[in-house]
């Protein structure tokens, strides 16, 4: 199942399926790790649609609700 | 090849400012977040007979910029003649894509794999001799914080020269990256540590947003009481019981009053030297910036030096994140304005991890009109706080209620959208004791270098401006301001004129005037928004430009005037 990073819960993980967006943004995330075919797991989410954080790598991620909205995550039902 | 320029690069917060340091000797600012360097700085170093300069150039992800310090950073590459690629060696797959745009720049590389103690408690494992025939560049590992491998790192510079490389696209780099990876890196299940679980606790908005609040009022609180007491038990006694005699003495010997006496020690008060009003080089001049200022100056960088080193702010930044929204604004804002607190040109230096102009110019105006720094601070707590906690609570909450009132405003008006947070969270880190107390020390030298010789020169203005004919003129075109809307005597002018040089010394001058509480509480709360001091002023003309700077300055002046006979109304 295909969803975007918002709708995924807290502790979910799943595999980065695409990035919709311009150059300049897909090229932003990639070069901080954020790509299709990485493992990506949500942290939190916070309230009023703010900022969503992810975990890839090692690394923990804060990315804004909007370009949250933009990254599709394929997660195993 | 001649090595004249060496560029430390790499991607935000791999620590290229710690190497910088371990390699000149310099002191620079290190801090467990990523943008803690927007400008570049250059030292010496020594590779063998040779001195090149070295550079630290501010971390970037990749090689097109989207905000002011990384194209700093693309610019510097230019110039440069060798570039020491830091990197996190905890990230390396991320890190590497910096690494191949470089190569591909031709630019001869040394890979310093910096972070190397974390990466074994993290589980990973890392084969340096694969990785170094892969890439065909030196690979070093090194621990900035420690100086671990430094040296073999530059006994290895010499051998970095340029690779035979083909352009690639993007997609290309990654899938090399991936190659490399496999052959390189191996990941071992770990436990997660006590550290990790309370990176987690405090991230999610249930949990963090408490402890968010418990950190900043025990911050506070921990400022508030170092602050005091250092002056209680520390500084005030020292004034008082080993340097009052002396100038009493120096007070009689230039026969207690003359021009000399006037500037020296200033106005004798009830025939004594008083610290607060006398205002003389050597008694209000050294008082308020060594008695006043200087102990809270201590504790807050103090403060703040454990926060930014332990990893805390960007969680902050990340949960303010919603709130700032509204004033136009994303969470990381909130880093220029809390470094900001301390002193404004450090923030408004800061405002450069901003993406757009918009944001830089909100941020900037919002600083400057509403983030006192902490030696304002601290002379308002020190000289309104004796007439009651309540008149220093109206005189923040008033700058706090302006900040968000302004910032819904400018983002209403100004055209454009606020751009969203992307910003990795470090690990937590423990903080260093040494590296606290070297960053501290750096801030407080840094205070006394650059603001002691202005507050000196301040107080001596004080002296000249009262004794200038001229001034009357001043006095009496400004009063229907000052007495009509502020309701605050006419000779706070001269109060207004100092705040230019120093914002300490203009609230310090508030003192002798006999004011009421409520004049008081107006003096001050002007003093702290109708315009920042010079040596932010400077600054925030070079950030924003002379047409922003213009409208930031009409907009300074303006709320000033309505704050103060808004209070003037309803005090």
């Amino acid at each position: 199942m295909i969803i975007d990073l918002t709708q995924m819960q807290p502790n979910q993980s799943g595999i980065l399926h695409k990035i919709h967006g311009g150059t300049g943004f897909m090229g932003r995330l990639q070069s901080m790790g954020i790509r299709p075919g990485k493992r990506i797991s949500k942290v939190s989410s916070h309230f009023w649609r703010g900022p969503q954080t992810v975990e890839i790598d090692n690394l923990q991620i804060a990315i804004g609700y909007g370009m949250a909205k933009k990254i599709f995550v394929e997660v195993s039902k | 090849m001649k090595l004249n320029k060496i560029l430390l690069m790499g991607n935000p917060n791999v620590g290229k400012s710690a190497i910088f340091s371990r390699l000149t000797g310099a002191k620079v600012s290190i801090s467990n977040y990523p943008g803690t360097t927007v400008e570049f700085t250059q030292g010496c170093m020594k590779v063998g007979e040779e001195r090149p300069m070295i550079i630290d150039v501010p971390g970037t992800y990749n090689l097109n910029p989207t905000c002011k310090a990384e194209e700093v950073a693309i610019r510097m590459l230019k110039d440069g003649d060798l570039v020491i690629n830091v990197v996190d060696a905890t990230n390396l797959e991320r890190n590497l894509f910096l690494t191949l745009q470089l190569l591909e720049k031709k630019m001869p590389v040394v890979i310093a794999l910096n972070m190397w103690d974390e990466v074994k408690h993290k589980g990973i494992h890392i084969d340096i001799n694969e990785l170094e025939k892969k890439l065909g560049v030196p690979v070093v590992y090194t621990c900035g914080l420690t100086g671990e491998g430094i040296k073999r790192m530059i006994e290895r510079v010499k051998e970095a020269k340029v690779q035979p490389t083909q352009m690639s696209s993007d997609i290309q780099k990654w899938e090399k990256i991936g190659e490399i990876i496999t052959d390189v890196q191996r990941l071992t299940h770990h436990h997660h540590t006590l550290l990790e679980k309370l990176e987690d606790l405090s991230i999610k908005p249930l949990s963090g947003l408490p402890i968010a609040l418990a950190i900043v009022y025990i911050a506070f609180w921990i400022i508030r009481f170092l602050g005091e007491n250092l002056i209680g038990y520390v500084f005030e006694p020292l004034f008082e019981k080993l340097w009052l005699p002396l100038m009493m003495k120096t007070s009689v010997f230039l026969g207690r009053s003359g021009i000399l006496h006037n500037i020296l020690i200033g106005n004798l008060v009830d025939g004594a030297i008083d610290f607060g009003q006398s205002f003389g080089l050597l008694t209000t001049g050294l008082f308020v910036p060594v008695a006043m200022v200087l102990p809270y100056i201590f504790s807050f960088y103090l403060v703040l030096g454990l926060l930014e080193d332990f990893g805390y702010l960007p969680r902050l930044a990340v949960l303010v994140d919603n709130f700032m929204h509204h004033l136009g604004l994303h969470g990381y804002a909130i880093i220029p304005f809390i470094l900001g607190l301390g002193c404004n040109v450090p923030g408004a230096l800061a405002t450069r991890i901003l993406e757009e102009r918009r944001e830089k110019f909100i941020a900037a105006t919002l600083m400057a009109l509403a983030v006192p720094c902490m030696a304002q601070i601290a002379m308002i707590i020190g000289l309104v706080g004796q007439r009651g906690a309540q008149y220093v609570f109206i005189i923040f909450s008033t700058l706090f209620i302006v900040f968000i009132i302004k910032g819904l405003i400018l983002n209403k008006i100004l055209k454009g959208i606020s751009p969203e947070i992307l910003v990795e969270i470090p690990p937590y880190r423990i903080p260093q004791p040494q590296a606290v107390i070297k960053k501290l020390g750096m801030r407080l030298s840094a205070f006394l270098k650059e603001a002691l010789p202005l507050v000196l020169l301040g107080v001596l203005l004080v002296n000249i401006l009262y004794s200038l004919k001229i001034m009357e003129f001043f006095v009496n075109i400004f009063s229907p301001i000052l007495t009509g809307l502020w309701g605050i005597p006419k000779e706070a002018i001269f109060a207004l004129i100092i705040g230019f040089f120093r914002k300490d010394v203009a609230v310090g001058m508030l003192g002798p005037l006999n004011l009421t509480s409520k004049q008081l509480v107006i003096g001050s709360t002007v003093l702290a928004i109708y315009f920042p001091c010079i040596a932010t002023y400077v600054v925030l003309l070079r950030e924003l430009g002379v047409m922003d700077m213009i409208k930031a300055t009409m907009i300074m002046l303006f709320v000033a005037l309505i704050v103060g006979t808004g209070l003037n109304l309803i005090l």
